[in-house]
């Protein structure tokens, strides 16, 4: 039994095709990304496995379970956490804020009037922990809107991650950053892989970052599977170079 | 995170101080307690409407509805049922909260324009009804022949019905009370959540958060509110008309929060005395209040584009 099974899944806007006939299945504690030139439907490939997206043709199977008609909200509420291509994150608020909203609502208090006083220190232990893990314990107190654009998406993974996520998607953790910060991103990322054993699956640009961290990869092109292997067999493949370096086939 | 801090209490002391000792100056600085009243029972509207606008980031343009249906929920319960106050306060908060639990699940989906726009729709069905069903509800010349009774609790009676002063302290205990309730709500996890919604609505839904449901709670509890308020506007006039339902009185209460500002708990209460205090200064003076009120309220937006209180935005920390 694959973890996350997607079978031919298939988006139409229109007569548009974003989405033609991709199958993947993602195995327990593995690392995929899904790589593929500009257009080639990795993010509406992303919006259909959490369900923003309905799906014109196909299935997507979390352990087995068809999430056909579950809401996202819902699918996020089964353990799978996303973050976006642009950060979502709470601008007004603290970064311990933006912490702490997704720690209480993966205690189950998101209706409560109030934090039970036995889970108090519990919940704070929590958000400190995440909060170190992710390297934001020095700018706790800052707005999140104010942050850097790493220390945000940072900030936004963490958000993720306190949700106790079985499955966490990143749609381009390290998109519009600087060296020193896509180092970081995926240093965290990694940590995060390795010591929770977290399933993941990422869309990303940088390739440096792709064979760093993939254990597999899934490549697209114009919304149709490519190719898909370890990071070694992808870079010998032809098709692949041709996708990319616009070489003969 | 714990203990007593001084510089988060001092704005609560204030508003409280001035509040608790409002008859005792009132007179002196050319008021008189139905005005100080007023501000109470207005601020209390205000704040409620804040609980949806401010701290869940949805407009409605349509509470008057429930402040009116609160308002001819007491009054006709004291005309026609019992006279009683107290159950008429609960009839007409009752009555409001019943309305907005019903038409919430039909306007929940909605966001932005469309929301305030259906909002409005709602209001005005209300305002229609009162203003046409002449034989219940007096129609355009209001619901009369009722007053405020006093107050029975076996032990003593309270007299609300004869000194102004009295009503003014009963008004502002049940202030307080929905006041610490929302408050409570709001430093709540539940209320962090509709913050949240507020701040990213996509983020929150990502965070496994049903946004539609929790808006619908934020909405009906709002709603209630409100209707309490109107229920308290009715029994400090001893009268309603149709003009508490009507669109433009939604719209005073969205003026008084933008006015005193949305992101500040007391905001809407500081907007609602400067309205209040301003509409009864200015009508006195001439017949064209309403753009000069109109004119405050430009100056306010151009220059405290976060209202009156603002301007006390929190400072992040390092």
């Amino acid at each position: 039994m694959s973890f996350l099974k997607i079978e031919n899944v298939t988006k139409h806007f229109g007569s548009l095709v974003a989405v033609d006939g991709v199958s993947m299945s993602v195995e327990k504690g593995e690392c995929r990304a899904v790589i593929g030139p500009n257009g080639a439907g990795k993010t509406t490939f992303f919006n259909l496995i959490t369900g923003m997206l309905d799906l014109t043709k196909g299935r997507v199977l979390l352990e087995d379970h068809d999430l056909a008609g579950i809401k996202p909200s819902a699918r996020v509420r089964m353990g799978m956490a996303r973050t976006f291509q642009i950060t979502e994150i709470f601008p007004d608020l603290t970064v311990r804020e933006n912490i702490q909203i997704p720690v209480e609502i993966a205690a189950g208090l998101h209706l409560a009037p109030r934090v039970p006083k036995a889970r108090r220190a519990e919940l704070r232990a929590r958000i400190d922990q995440l909060m170190e893990e992710g390297g934001l314990t020095r700018i706790a107190g800052r707005y999140a809107g104010e942050l850097s654009h790493g220390d945000q998406r940072a900030c936004e993974i963490m958000m993720a991650l306190a949700l106790n996520p079985r499955l966490l998607l990143l749609d381009e953790p390290t998109a519009g950053m600087g060296d020193d910060e896509t180092h970081a991103i995926a240093r965290l990322i990694r940590r995060i892989h390795r010591e929770q054993n977290l399933t993941i699956v990422l869309i990303e640009h940088d390739m440096r970052v792709v064979f760093n961290l993939a254990d597999k990869i899934t490549v697209l092109a114009e919304g149709r599977p490519l190719a898909e292997g370890t990071p070694s067999e992808i870079t010998a493949n032809a098709k692949v170079q041709a996708a990319y370096l616009g070489g003969s086939a | 995170m714990s203990g007593f801090d001084l510089r988060k209490q001092a704005p609560n002391a204030a508003v409280w101080l001035i509040l608790l000792s409002m008859p005792l100056w009132i007179d002196a600085v050319g008021g008189y307690t139905q005005l100080g009243t007023q501000v109470v029972v207005m601020g209390l509207a205000a704040m409620s409407l804040n609980f949806l606008l401010g701290y869940t980031g949805v407009l409605s343009f349509g509470h008057a509805a429930y402040f009116g249906l609160g308002a001819y929920g007491v009054g006709m319960t004291i005309r026609y049922l019992v006279p009683s106050t107290g159950l008429g306060l609960l009839v007409g908060t009752g009555v409001g909260a019943l309305a907005a639990a019903i038409i919430g699940p039909m306007i929940v989906r909605l966001r932005g324009v469309y929301f305030a726009m259906v909002t409005i729709a709602f209001a005005q069905v209300f305002y229609f009804i009162a203003f046409r069903w002449n034989s219940v509800t007096g129609g355009d010349d209001g619901l009369t022949n009722w007053t405020r009774e006093p107050i029975n609790f076996g032990f003593a009676t309270l007299h609300i019905e004869k000194d102004p002063v009295t009503f003014y302290y009963f008004v502002l205990a049940i202030f307080a009370v929905a006041v610490a309730l929302m408050a409570l709500l709001l430093q709540s996890p539940f209320g962090r959540t509709l913050i949240a919604i507020r701040e990213n609505e996509r983020r929150t839904r990502f965070l496994g958060i049903n946004v539609n449901f929790h808006i619908w709670m934020s909405w009906v509890i709002s709603c209630t509110f409100m209707a309490l308020s109107g229920s308290l506007y009715a029994l400090l006039n001893n009268f309603v008309d149709p003009r508490t339902l009507y669109w433009t009185q939604s719209g005073v209460f969205v003026i008084m929060c933008v006015l005193g500002g949305m992101r500040s708990f007391w905001g809407p209460l500081v907007g609602a005395a400067i309205y209040v205090v301003l509409q009864d200064y200015l009508s006195s003076a001439t017949p064209n209040w309403m753009s000069f009120i109109g004119l405050v309220f430009v100056v306010a937006v151009l220059f405290f584009p976060r209202g009156v209180l603002g301007i006390f935005r929190r400072k992040s920390t390092e």
